[in-house]
């Protein structure tokens, strides 16, 4: 550790002496302030806009939000001032939209972002759309230049709800101070309410300023926005039946089923039927990935025995997933031989990518005990899933580590794995760490794996992890696999870190490369490596030195158990630096808009 | 050094017989059906508020449906407005537009009419008017209102169905059309028929979501 860390070590002893002072003193303080007055249980009435803006988030019971200072937002920041809301001041705006991204989907509850006006909302705009690809609650809150100069390329104007339209579930442009508070509750409803997604209001500066006495009400949709929560008996009935007439039967998890908490209903029904699982990349952690069933994740980079399975299925029982060309290669070779039960809360995913002959509109979880209870018995599959057993033996993910040879990504991801709990989160940016992360990685609990799925956006792990450190338990471990190139890209996000001292474990897989388009580029464009070289990487464990953070760096082997042991121990963000094998690829691998059950294995395959 | 993982190479594995088309659908001669793209007029009542219209024209193009006309309008209701959008789509897209449309917060209501609802276009036409008596026959054939006339123009208002207007346009073509001016398809169901009722969302999702109806070709008028 540098002397930098433990000066930082030393320095957060003496701050958490100062909090032990403050905590055992605190009850009495608590009883004082409830003995002293009411006004704890019926708070100040809002006089302001901006008040109202808070307000909406107290009475949605927010407790964190994320975001950054400026023009448009002060009046909003300045109600934040007497609340009890704790904000975490984010480096960039891009960061504050990832991490409310990731405090949604490890909290279950909607993330909340605010930023100011120009510049600060179009920051927010890659957090937004990363938001609505994965279907995650989150509340942006921006502000805006006031009405007046409102279209007059006033300073850092910009058309908010115009730009973000196209990225967000649902926007809002306050126009009355009045009603300001109900568009922010109405927001924070919208976001989680049915198919979760991202939502924005945009907050005139006058608006916020504006006196209002009005009392926001507590959140609650539009009339005009209904879900439909039960599937319609009918089909639920024929679905079942096909089930218990299939032969070859899958399940296939999504995303939506750990946003809908049904990862429970569907491990029990899966065991009880004895049904093989596989996962997409956002459902990783839906199944347990050390049970038998579970033949983990499909799709471009799945496992050969999970595309093996999903290709030669004859039912497919698709839950809360959207058939994502990552998942489903090409569509024509697509479980070609599967008729699909699809299960979803938002009826325009049916059918949008691969036809739904049983569609099942409905909540996951609902849909999935509706299904139960039409089941009479089980699907007769042995040979099936003796089949399935087989090709994770044929394919199983072993890789090579000779001890004299540069350390492999794969070796650091279960080293990491094995060091910590089942119940430790682990967030990623975008590239081959990312890939190595699904693959090597044993996910057994939902809302554990946090990143980018459907955007794809580099930079996300950090961000991503501060986020998730905040909504997740004390005793619950965040790690952020990262990539050298995706960490580069939001590392600011370390003097935040090291501001809230948050204890989190930052792994660089570092090769130098703009990994995953080396890896094209060695596939498809004759090994020329146009722009993806990065041997100009900053060394990473002296960078996170400079913020204050925790320094560690491995080239070997044998450095890597203790290394990551030390970093783990480090109360506060540590980061390391992993010289990992540069020319290390990913595979299985199936090319895009190919074959699932023709994934290659090796370089020549492809 | 081993760049790779173990296991039966591609040519070493079975590979199933079936397949999909383009629109994800099982290709089995017994279901499958050719989607062409064809014609038809979509309604959807939306909240009168500011940004409805480039929310709905936004998903369309980002979506890449194709938009052949698209108007908008008060209803009796001052809170609501009328979007009627005709598009050009293979059903799996027009069903498609219709669920997309439905997720959007501001829409109430949403339907495909039926080829025999009333549809009808606003066309103004201005042509030379060397011939007057030649051209307000023709006017009077098309059942055109004449708007304004000057020495050496006329011009003409002219509704009706596309197919009507269409004609008007090449006939008064004959005469040398200055300039034209048209307006989207505007429609309304017949009879007691709602064109876009609320429906509650059991509804909407068993028939729009939940199965394939056997469609028309929407006709004009």
């Amino acid at each position: 550790m540098s002397e930098r860390a433990a000066k930082v070590t030393q320095a957060d002893e003496e701050e958490q002496a100062d909090d032990q002072i403050t905590d055992s003193a605190a009850p009495d303080a608590a009883q004082e302030i409830d003995a002293e007055s009411e006004s704890e249980t019926t708070p100040e009435p809002v006089t302001s806009g901006a008040e109202a803006v808070v307000r909406a988030l107290e009475n949605a019971g927010v407790e964190h939000a994320f975001g950054v200072q400026g023009g448009a937002i002060m009046p909003v920041y300045d109600a934040l001032y007497d609340s009890d809301i704790y904000h975490v001041t984010m480096a960039h705006e891009q960061g504050a939209a990832h991490a409310a991204d990731a405090y949604g989907i490890v909290s279950g509850k909607p993330g909340i972002c605010l930023a100011t006006s120009g510049p600060g909302a179009t920051n927010l705009v890659t957090g937004l759309a990363d938001a609505d690809m994965d279907s995650d609650p989150l509340v942006a809150l921006t502000g805006q230049v006031p009405t007046e100069f409102v279209g007059n390329d006033a300073f850092q104007e910009t058309d908010t709800t115009g730009v973000t339209t196209p990225v967000t579930k649902n926007n809002t442009f306050a126009s009355d101070s009045d009603r300001v508070g109900n568009d922010v509750s109405e927001a924070f409803a919208l976001a989680s309410e049915g198919r979760p997604g991202p939502t924005l209001v945009d907050l005139p500066k006058d608006i916020t300023n504006g006196e209002t006495d009005r009392e926001p009400d507590a959140p609650a949709v539009p009339d005009t926005y209904e879900v439909q929560e039960r599937a319609d008996e009918e089909l639920v009935d024929a679905a079942a039946e096909r089930l218990e007439n299939s032969n070859r039967p899958v399940m296939l998890l999504g995303g939506g089923v750990i946003k809908g908490e049904a990862s429970e209903a569907c491990r029990e029904f899966a065991i009880e039927h004895e049904i093989p699982v596989i996962t997409t990349m956002p459902g990783l952690g839906a199944f347990p990935e050390d049970h038998e069933l579970s033949l983990e994740m499909a799709g471009m980079h799945g496992t050969g025995y999970a595309n093996m399975a999903i290709t030669h299925c004859d039912t497919l029982i698709g839950i809360g997933t959207r058939f994502d060309d990552r998942l489903t290669g090409g569509i024509e070779t697509f479980a070609p031989d599967a008729e699909l039960i699809h299960v979803d809360i938002d009826p325009a995913e049916i059918s949008k990518n691969i036809h739904a002959d049983y569609p099942l509109v409905g909540d996951a979880e609902t849909v999935v005990e509706q299904l139960a209870a039409a089941v009479d018995e089980s699907p007769e599959a042995t040979k099936w899933r003796a089949q399935c057993q087989q090709w994770k033996s044929d394919y199983s993910m072993a890789y090579d580590a000779p001890e004299d040879e540069p350390v492999q990504p794969e070796f650091v991801v279960e080293a990491l794995d094995e060091a910590t709990d089942d119940d430790t989160i682990v967030t990623t940016g975008v590239g081959q760490h990312q890939m190595w992360a699904c693959q090597y990685w044993t996910f057994t609990e939902p809302r554990t794996w946090v990143s980018s799925h459907g955007l794809g956006t580099m930079g996300y792990g950090l961000p991503a992890a501060i986020g998730a450190r905040i909504a997740a338990d004390d005793d619950q471990d965040v790690v952020c696999i990262d990539g050298d190139g995706s960490f580069l890209m939001t590392m600011q996000g370390l003097s935040v870190a090291v501001r809230e001292n948050l204890d989190i474990t930052v792994a660089v897989l570092n090769n130098e490369y703009i990994g995953m388009v080396r890896q094209w580029q060695d596939a498809f464009f004759e090994g020329r490596h146009s722009a993806s070289d990065y041997h100009w990487m900053p060394e990473f464990d002296k960078l996170a030195e400079a913020f204050g953070a925790a320094g560690f760096r491995i080239d070997d082997y044998d450095e890597v158990a203790d290394t990551i042991e030390d970093a783990l121990a480090y109360d506060g963000p540590s980061v390391i630096d992993v010289h990992i094998d540069p020319e290390a690829n990913v595979f299985p691998m199936v090319p895009s808009g190919g074959d699932n059950g023709q994934f290659a294995l090796t370089e020549d395959q492809l | 050094m081993k760049r790779g993982l173990e296991g039966p190479p591609p040519e070493d594995r079975p590979t199933p017989a079936g397949r999909r088309n383009k629109q994800g659908i099982r290709i089995d001669p017994e279901v499958e059906a050719t989607h062409e793209p064809r014609r038809t007029v979509i309604s959807a009542l939306v909240e009168h508020e500011p940004g409805v219209l480039s929310d709905v024209s936004g998903l369309f193009s980002r979506r890449q449906f194709n938009i052949e006309s698209l108007t908008v309008g008060p209803t009796k209701d001052e809170d609501r407005a009328r979007i009627t959008v005709v598009v050009e789509e293979p059903d799996p897209g027009i069903d498609q537009i219709k669920k997309q449309l439905r997720k959007l917060v501001p829409v109430i209501s949403v339907r495909e009419l039926e080829p025999d609802a009333m549809q009808r276009e606003l066309a103004l036409i201005k042509v030379d008017a060397d011939d007057p008596a030649q051209v307000h026959a023709v006017a009077d054939m098309y059942d055109a209102t004449t708007v304004d006339s000057s020495p050496e123009t006329a011009t003409f208002e002219i509704t009706g169905a596309r197919k009507k207007i269409e004609a008007a346009v090449e006939t008064f073509g004959q005469f040398g059309i200055r300039e034209i001016s048209r307006t989207g398809t505007t429609a309304l169901a017949r009879g007691t028929e709602e064109t876009a009722a609320p429906v509650s969302a059991t509804e909407s999702a068993a028939d729009e979501a939940n199965h394939d109806e056997p469609y028309q070709t929407a006709d004009d008028d």
